[in-house]
Formats: structure tokens, C-alpha cells, sequence
């Protein structure tokens, strides 16, 4: 009746893997410090990565890493597994869940779109140069809001391309310039749209199955 | 005019020295120190850097992990993102001092915060468009008891409130988690009078081996040479410890005694500094308490280890101010007293400990007691889920929290006060249910 849960530490492992070469990929990539030591493109044909290909090299590792997480770990132990588990409150049994409230609720795994922006959190800590973020012109979380013009310009252009291409822009924030790379975040399964059709702080319920639902922005300095 | 200037600024720098070189640092004070940190105010290194000022650091290292805990609604990382440069140029919340500036009292409000109280405004203005509920409220009313705070919200959350939103005023059953007393030894017996291994050179009395072998340190076999030798070959008067502290008492008891050292109890020695006395403090205390040092057997009856003195009578023998005044006489107190008769079952009883002293679940689901009294104090709201939600409803508690007088009472009566913050939240679900049906 109750199956334990398996062994989490290979999907994370793995995850951890994946992040380590997206850190490494901006490392060689194009920061300031690496472009200045190159060699000048007169005597090099190739002085590095541009950072657009070092964007789209990130943003496969996250939509890895997402996909492994939403389909090996959430979808496979809440849906395939149907695991259950005991409420240390009323000592009954109930199914296993991923929840927005996952910090302050016992036995709750973190939403994907949760798992996602920790790690960008922790990337922004990391200060290896690089950030990142989920954003929507629907927002659930109204941080995720468009901010810039650029990420208005880019979430509505891969809303219009249906996602087929990515968007770059280049914007100064802060009195520093940025590529700013915007890849389409589409609703691949109707997992996403029934929860985000349903949830009290979506502005938009008519969300369907292939919708861009918003984009995934990657931020590189320059 | 130039020579006063001179003989001025002369004199002033050989007073600033003659105060360095005494060790008179409270000469450089430049201003009245918040209530969180005047207990260590003249231990200047442990804020300040040669040449850095205070650095982000500084703060970190003793309030990094208590924001983790606390699911800190504007993390860091919030700020450090490129996206969000031109908030920093409004607020700079990247760094603590931003908002909190040490010795500028006629600044500083609750929690020692600097900043205007309607600094939600900067980035938060079109919080009306997003959220009914608030279109026109004051900004400098978000941060009311019972609304919002800048770091921890858990318990103010919206969907915690929503999971709580038509609670009674009591649960059914209001009651704590059990603690588990004593870990005894398996197959071995607790140790007697007989047993006690103090060198025989040390003289002991004898309520002293009784009440130590009355002790949960018996039950465990502690023996007095774990103590006062701290586990040296026992018969060697000359390294007996007449007075073990803290750290003795943390070589078995490491979280407690973590925790009282991050609080108003221990903050100075863990500065390595005398410790504190209620003599120094700003709160009410009892005359006759002002010269005694806190350490863990302030509270702790040395030897007895009595948990039910360590709960009220410990407390109520130093601070004296309204709030304290008014337990002994409150309803919390009368369940503390039936409990203690076998009246009510056990956890029933409320006492000074039961809120300030919460027992939280450590990892692996083991109750411990969280002994920095102050983790859960300001704001307010933090006791809600720590220890409020234990026997009432969440509305309840929110407004019980709000009324000022109410704690001055401690507790004794019901809030004259509302927080509308639940009925927004049962508004806000009653709308959504409208707009999502079919
Ligand atoms: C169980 C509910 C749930 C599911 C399933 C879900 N999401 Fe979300 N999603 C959320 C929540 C909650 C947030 C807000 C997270 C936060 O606090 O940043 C969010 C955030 C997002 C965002 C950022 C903008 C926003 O709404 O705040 C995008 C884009 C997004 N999700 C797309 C998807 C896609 C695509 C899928 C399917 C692959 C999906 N979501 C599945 C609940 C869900």
C-alpha cells in the first residue's frame, strides 16, 4: 500500500551535474575577464562564445533540468506512483504533493516553477555573473512580471513565433550592459495549464495545451 | 579663532585617546544603540571593520541563518538581480544598514528599522491594481501588527491564512507537544547517592547530591566529574571546576545552548564579553536581581535542573514590567497551575516558556526547546505558528497579537482590536469562486 520514496539523490545529483557545466559554460564563455585575456579577433578567428550561443547553451541545461525534475521526480512519485503519505497531524493517510506552501507544509515537494527560481536565487548569490528567471505576461507571482522593456519585447515576440525562436536584446541596467536572451515557456503538458487556469492569482484561465505561457529570460553581461 | 580650533580639536583627540587606551569605548559611541544590540554595544569589532565600516557580513554572521528560517520574503538575491537596479536606486535593500542604522535613535522605530514607515511605497505603489483589497490603504499602515513585515511572513501569508481562515477562537484540543524529559539509559539504572564521584577532597552538601540524584543527569548517569571535570580522570581535585558554564553545559546540550546564546540572555557572552546582568538591561527588572550573571543556571536551578522553575519562577525573579506582572493573575497561568496539579492533561498549562521558549521539531520529529527567547518576540506575529496556533485560531491570534493592552494584560480578556487581513483573504476566495464559475 505505501511505497517509499525512492532514491532522490540521482535526479539531484544530476541536476547539480547539469548547473555545474551551465557555471563552467559562462566561465570560458564571454565574461569581461575572459574576452579581454583571448587573443584579438584579427589573430583569432574564434575569441570565445558569443554570448547569444552561451545563452542557448544555459537555457538547455535549465529546461533539462526542469523537464528531469517535473517528469522523474514530481510526475512519476504524485501521478505514476500515487505515493502516499502519513499527516503527522491527523495521523491519516494522504496523497503525496508538490505545493506552493512545500517550506511550511510537512512532506510536500517544491513546484517546478518554485524549484526553478531557487536556483536562480542561488545563481544570483553565486554572483558567477549570469542570472535568470521564469516571467509571464500572466503572472501567478506578480514579481514575474515583465520589468524591462526588452522582457516585454522578447516575451511577446516568442508569443507571437509560438516559440520556434528565441528573442536577444541588448539593455544597460544599473549603468551596465547586458545580453538579455528570452526562450519560450510552452505548456507542454495540461498539468500546467490546469493549474494555472485555476489558481486564484492567475489573471488569465483560458490558458491551452501549446500555449507560450511565458519565456524563460537569461541575462549576460557583457 | 585658529588657536581655539586647535586647542579644541587638540583636546579632544587626547580625550579619544585617553578613552582607547583605558579601554573607555564607550567614549565613541556616537549615539544611543538600539534595543537588539545595546547589550554588546562596546564590543565595536563585532560590527565594525578597520577601515569598512559595517559590512554586510558582519550582519550575516549572527542573523544569516534566523532569515533562512524565516523564509525571508526579500531576500538578498531579490536585489543583486540586474532586473530589479532601479529599486536599489530607491532602496538599497542589497545591504541590512540600509534600512537598519545603528545609533540613530531619532530614526529608529520597531526592530531598530531607519526607514520612513511608508517605505513600501517605492516599490509596491500599484499594490491597489493587483489587489483589490488595498486600493487606497496608507502605506505607512502595511506593516501593522497582523498585515505584513518586510522578512517574515509566515505566518501572515495569504495562503496560510486561507488554510485558517474559519478557525474558532480555541481548538478543540488546545494543547503541546510533549517533550521527552530524559533519554534513561537502557539496562542501566539511575545512579544514587552513593554513586556520586566527586574527588573527596571537594567538599559537597548533601541537598546538593540530592538534588542532583533527583535530576534527570542521574537518570542519564552523569556523574559530577562530567561536569566539573569534564570527563578528566576524577580524582584530581586541582582541575575540579567549581562553577562549570555554558560551554561545559553545550557539550551535551549543543542547541540549547546555541540558542541562548543568540538571544538577550547570552548575546554578550557569545561576544566573549561579562555577561549580562539585570541590572544593565532596559527593561523593567527586580532591584534585587541587578547583579546576578546569566548563565545557564540563572534559570536552571544548578543541580535540581527543575523545569518547572526554569518555566516561570526563573523569569518572574528578574523581569518585572507589565506583561510579567500581570501572568501570575491570567488565565495562562491558572491552566499552568491546574496542569501542574493533574488537573488538566499534560501540555494544557501555559507558561512563561510556552511562549517565549517554544518547543519546535528539530530534524527526525524530536521536540527541543528553542532557548533564544528572543527568536520568536519581535515582530510579534512570529508566535503564531510557534506557539499561538498550538491552541487558537488563527483570526484570533492575530488580533490578541495586535491589542497592545491585551499583552500588557497579558492575555487576560479578549481583543478589542481586528486585523482585517482574514476577511480580505475570505473575500478574495469568495470572488475567485464567482469568477471561476462556469
Ligand atoms: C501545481 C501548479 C502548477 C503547475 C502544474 C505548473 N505551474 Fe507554473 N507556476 C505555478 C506557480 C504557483 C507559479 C508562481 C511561482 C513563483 O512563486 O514564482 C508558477 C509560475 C510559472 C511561470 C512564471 C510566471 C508566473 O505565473 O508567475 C511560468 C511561465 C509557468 N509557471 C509556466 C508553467 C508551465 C509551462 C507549466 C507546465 C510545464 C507549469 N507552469 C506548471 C504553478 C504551477
Amino acid at each position: 500500500m505505501k511505497t517509499t520514496i525512492p532514491n532522490l539523490s540521482y535526479v539531484f545529483g544530476r541536476t547539480l551535474a547539469l548547473s555545474a557545466v551551465a557555471a563552467t559554460l559562462t566561465a570560458f564563455g564571454c565574461t569581461k575577464d575572459s574576452q579581454a585575456k583571448a587573443a584579438s579577433p584579427a589573430t583569432d578567428p574564434q575569441p570565445g562564445l558569443p554570448p547569444e550561443r552561451v545563452a542557448d547553451m544555459l537555457h538547455s541545461v535549465m529546461e533539462a533540468d526542469r523537464t528531469v525534475y517535473t517528469r522523474n521526480v514530481v510526475n512519476r512519485l504524485v501521478k505514476e506512483q500515487q505515493v502516499q503519505i502519513v499527516n503527522p497531524d491527523t495521523k491519516e493517510q494522504e496523497a503525496f504533493k508538490a505545493s506552493e506552501q512545500w517550506k511550511t507544509e510537512h512532506g510536500k515537494l517544491p513546484l517546478p516553477a518554485q524549484m526553478f527560481r531557487m536556483g536562480a536565487e542561488r545563481v544570483t548569490d553565486a554572483k558567477v555573473g549570469f542570472t535568470y528567471a521564469l516571467l509571464s505576461k500572466w503572472p501567478i507571482n506578480k514579481q514575474n512580471n515583465p520589468k524591462t522593456d526588452v522582457e516585454t519585447k522578447g516575451l511577446e515576440a516568442v508569443a507571437a513565433n509560438g516559440g520556434d525562436k528565441p528573442f536577444y536584446g541588448k539593455e544597460e541596467l544599473g549603468g551596465k550592459k547586458y545580453l538579455t536572451a528570452v526562450y519560450a515557456d510552452v505548456a507542454v503538458a495540461s498539468a500546467c495549464i490546469d493549474c494555472h487556469n485555476d489558481h486564484k492569482d492567475s489573471p488569465k484561465h483560458d490558458f491551452e495545451l501549446d500555449d507560450v505561457m511565458g519565456g524563460v529570460v537569461i541575462r549576460i553581461p557583457l | 579663532m585658529f588657536l581655539a580650533a586647535v586647542i579644541m580639536s587638540t583636546t579632544l583627540a587626547g580625550y579619544l585617546a585617553w578613552a582607547w587606551q583605558r579601554d573607555e569605548r564607550s567614549a565613541f559611541l556616537p549615539g544611543t544603540t538600539t534595543h537588539g544590540h545595546y547589550q554588546i554595544e562596546l564590543a565595536c569589532d563585532a560590527c565594525h571593520s578597520p577601515f569598512e565600516g559595517v559590512t554586510q557580513e558582519a550582519c550575516e554572521s549572527c542573523h544569516a541563518e534566523e532569515l533562512e528560517l524565516a523564509d525571508d520574503s526579500h531576500p538578498r538575491s531579490k536585489f543583486t538581480d540586474p532586473r530589479n537596479a532601479d529599486r536599489i536606486e530607491r532602496v538599497d535593500a542589497r545591504a541590512c544598514v540600509t534600512c537598519h542604522v545603528e545609533h540613530r535613535p531619532a530614526l529608529a522605530g520597531l526592530m531598530g528599522v531607519t526607514q520612513p514607515s511608508d517605505y513600501c511605497f517605492h516599490c509596491h505603489s500599484d499594490i491597489g491594481d493587483e489587489r483589490p483589497t488595498h486600493a487606497g490603504l496608507p502605506f505607512d499602515g502595511c506593516q501593522a501588527v497582523g498585515c505584513h513585515n518586510f522578512h517574515d511572513n509566515r505566518a501572515l501569508h495569504e495562503d496560510f491564512l486561507e488554510k485558517h481562515v474559519d478557525e474558532p477562537w480555541l481548538r478543540r484540543e488546545p494543547r503541546l507537544a510533549l517533550l521527552r524529559t530524559s533519554r534513561p539509559v537502557p539496562d542501566r539504572d539511575p545512579l544514587q547517592v552513593a554513586d556520586h564521584d566527586a574527588p573527596s577532597g571537594i567538599r559537597v552538601a548533601e541537598a546538593t547530591i540530592d538534588d542532583w540524584q533527583r535530576s534527570a543527569h542521574a537518570d542519564a548517569r552523569v556523574n559530577c566529574s562530567d561536569c566539573h571535570l569534564a570527563g578528566e580522570s576524577a580524582d584530581d581535585e586541582e582541575d575540579w571546576n567549581p562553577a562549570p558554564d555554558h560551554e561545559v553545559c553545550a557539550s551535551c546540550h549543543e542547541r540549547p545552548v546555541k540558542g541562548f546564546l543568540a538571544g538577550h540572555h547570552g548575546m554578550r557572552l557569545a561576544q566573549g564579553m561579562e555577561p549580562m546582568r539585570p541590572g544593565d538591561a532596559r527593561l523593567p527588572m527586580r532591584p534585587e536581581a541587578g547583579d546576578r550573571a546569566l548563565d545557564c543556571g540563572s534559570c536552571h536551578t544548578v543541580h535540581a535542573y527543575d523545569r518547572e522553575v526554569a518555566a516561570v519562577d526563573a523569569c518572574l525573579g528578574c523581569h518585572d514590567d507589565d506583561h510579567s506582572r500581570a501572568y501570575t493573575a491570567s488565565s495562562h497561568a491558572q491552566l499552568f497551575r491546574s496542569e501542574l496539579l493533574g488537573e488538566v492533561p499534560e501540555g494544557t498549562g501555559v507558561s512563561c516558556a510556552t511562549c517565549h521558549m517554544p518547543r519546535e521539531k528539530a530534524p527526525r520529529g524530536v521536540f527541543t526547546v528553542q532557548h533564544n527567547q528572543n527568536d520568536n518576540l519581535r515582530p510579534n506575529e512570529k508566535m503564531i505558528r510557534s506557539v499561538c496556533q498550538n491552541c487558537h485560531g488563527i483570526g484570533f491570534a492575530i488580533d490578541a497579537l495586535a491589542d497592545s493592552e491585551l499583552v500588557g494584560r497579558n492575555f487576560d480578556g479578549l481583543p478589542s482590536v481586528h486585523v482585517e487581513s482574514i476577511d480580505m483573504v475570505r473575500r478574495k476566495i469568495a470572488a475567485a469562486n464567482v469568477s471561476r464559475a462556469p
